[in-house]
């Protein structure tokens, strides 16, 4: 028999439905993959003993003829999820220790569609950061290497840095992400595995640690274009419980999936090519070019003529959004407290908050709140805002003349650990690609493409209308097919 | 425009962070190399530009006027609400004292 850990969730499924194999053995493989490698740092807390309950319940179920859409899978819960009884810390000290009452809408969803939970996945403190390296609770290690005979450790993206880590060393099947400018895609090209983060407001953000929340958007990491559109499937839908959730039927994403790409048209955005990038990158999506057209695609150039714009308003828009929502962090009434002796009210707010913020989260709310301050609202923030605006528009006149649009999802290939800490505006230009459909509000994609000449996974990123997911998946499928990406990383964890 | 160590004690102060002289100090470099990058926005032609509020259209809908219509987010959780707090006090949360 196959090695269960390297299934993908479909054939979990599925085999499972058929009675190839129970459920509790594939909760064990996974498990046993789980505890054997902390080398990785992927999990703050590991949950086996929940994977095996719902695996009791999901080969229950399959006797009573009572199966679940996804009965038998386990997966990785981003630790952004606000889990009930389960430590959720957003990798933050502010956070060590809550746990919380309640349960995320999306986590819940995936419970009720049968899913178990391997633990709690690591992160960018708070989701800010893009290669991990920000979590209260160590870094992240890719599984990757590069193929120079060297040993140095490799980013595994961020925010979601574990969830990618842990689907590419098979450690779960799939795992949540969030994406609020890229944190699901980026981790997902860095580690050659896939991801989706589909329109704002598809999933609920209920219970969800916030960040950014008019870009804040959760979605699925998976190993195929298949498993996301599974797993998104189970993870979005209407909440009332969140404002901005979008009141409209899940589509089946799934059942309709097509590589055919006839009669669909591709954009290629001229912005995008970069002065200076690597010539891996441009190969890979010259590459990807290829693949759609041969999909049945047709190919036309497009201009999003604000992109370059669109990474200093982000710079902007998402720390005004985070100083505002972090300003919950108080010592009052969850969280970490520092009263130092003799303190005030004040003085407590101000100890506990430096005590529980790490440098970038700090870094992010000191911007946040210089941009909101008096006498700069207009200036920073509400310039923004138009700026904001206009990207929108630019996508909106793109799209009057292509279906979707593919671009890299990264400017580059995973960095090593350290390599871009000390200079945080080179830490942030690595969003440069996937930051405009996040101030877009527009599904988008990572499938893995290529491998670089260094032997690390490049993706390609799918970018749509808004709704129009199964157009992403889509066009991701047919690059998944022509791309035969089947590398993975050489256990040495 | 450029901040200095004071603008950066003071931004420190409203975002209720305690920051040492030397953070302080860092700091300065820090901010002014991001808030110098995001100057670049100013040369944008936003005339007539409205600021986005919404990135997808929706409307804001109100719920059932209905006492605890959803159990998870009405009333009666006390206990619930205060499980993470890090001093209740007789079903409060507890501060410093505030008043002399």
């Amino acid at each position: 028999m196959t090695e269960l850990t390297n299934l993908t969730v479909a054939q979990i499924r599925d085999g499972h439905r058929a009675g190839d194999f129970s459920a509790i053995e594939v909760a064990e493989a996974f498990n046993a993959n789980v505890a054997g490698a902390k080398a990785l740092n992927a999990f703050i807390v590991e949950t086996p003993d929940h994977a095996l309950a719902a695996a009791k319940a999901a080969d229950a179920d399959r006797a009573a003829g009572t199966l679940k859409p996804l009965s038998g899978v386990p997966i990785g819960m981003k630790d952004l999820f606000c889990t009930n009884g389960v430590q959720t810390t957003a990798a933050s000290h502010m956070l060590e220790g809550f746990v919380p009452r309640y349960e995320s809408t999306v986590s819940q969803k995936l419970w009720d569609a049968g899913c178990g939970m391997l633990g709690k996945l690591n992160l960018d403190q708070f989701a800010m950061g893009s290669s991990n390296e920000t979590s209260y609770f160590g870094n992240v290690i890719s599984p990757w290497k590069r193929n120079d005979g060297g040993n140095a450790a490799l980013a595994p993206g961020g925010s979601s840095g574990g969830s990618s880590s842990a689907i590419a060393a098979r450690l779960c099947p799939a795992a949540t992400g969030t994406d609020t400018g890229g944190s699901i895609r980026q981790p997902a090209a860095f580690t050659g595995i896939s991801g989706i983060k589909p329109t704002y407001g598809r999933c609920s953000r209920w219970g969800i640690v916030a960040f950014a929340s008019s870009l804040d958007q959760a979605g699925p990491m998976a190993r195929d274009v298949k498993d996301c559109a599974i797993m998104l499937e189970n993870m979005a839908g209407f909440d009332p419980k969140d404002a901005t959730s979008l009141d409209m039927a899940v589509p089946n994403w799934e059942a309709a999936l097509s590589s055919d790409l006839k009669g669909k048209t591709v954009g290629i955005p001229k912005e995008y090519r970069l002065e200076g990038i690597d010539s891996d990158i441009d190969a890979m999506w010259d590459a990807g070019i290829a693949m759609l057209k041969d999909a049945g695609a047709e190919v036309v150039e497009i201009s999003l003529p604000h992109t370059k714009y669109a990474l200093p308003a982000y710079y902007i828009i998402a720390p005004a959004e985070a100083s505002s929502n972090l300003a919950r962090y108080d010592g009052v009434r969850y969280g970490l407290r520092d009263l130092p002796q003799g303190a005030g009210l004040q003085d407590m707010y101000a100890a506990t908050r430096a005590d529980g913020f790490g440098p970038e989260v700090k870094r992010r709310i000191m911007i946040g709140t210089y941009v909101l301050s008096a006498g700069f609202y207009d200036a920073y923030y509400t310039q923004a805002q138009k700026v904001r605006t206009l990207i929108a528009r630019d996508f909106e006149q793109a799209f009057a003349s292509c279906d979707v649009i593919l671009a890299p999802t990264a400017p580059s290939a995973a960095f090593g650990l350290g390599e871009k800490t000390a200079d945080p505006l080179a830490m942030y230009l690595n969003d440069v690609f996937a930051v405009p459909a996040s101030l877009a509000g527009l599904p988008a994609m990572s499938v893995p493409a290529a491998l670089n000449r260094e032997g690390l996974p490049l993706g390609l990123q799918i970018i749509g209308k808004a709704f129009d997911e199964q157009g992403v998946l889509n066009a991701g499928l047919a690059i998944e097919e022509r791309a035969g990406f089947t590398a993975r990383a050489e256990k040495w964890w | 425009m450029s901040i200095d160590q004071a603008t950066v004690r003071k931004i420190a102060s409203l975002a209720r962070i305690a920051i040492s002289d030397a953070e302080a100090a860092a700091m300065e470099g820090e901010l002014n190399g991001i808030l110098g990058w995001v100057e670049q926005l100013g040369e944008v032609d936003v005339t007539g530009v409205e600021p986005m509020t919404a990135v997808i259209p929706n409307h804001l809908r109100l719920r059932d006027d209905v006492v605890d219509a959803d159990p998870l987010t009405g009333g009666n959780r006390r206990d619930d609400v205060l499980a993470n707090a890090p001093a209740p006090q007789h079903g409060f949360f507890g501060v410093p004292k505030v008043i002399e």
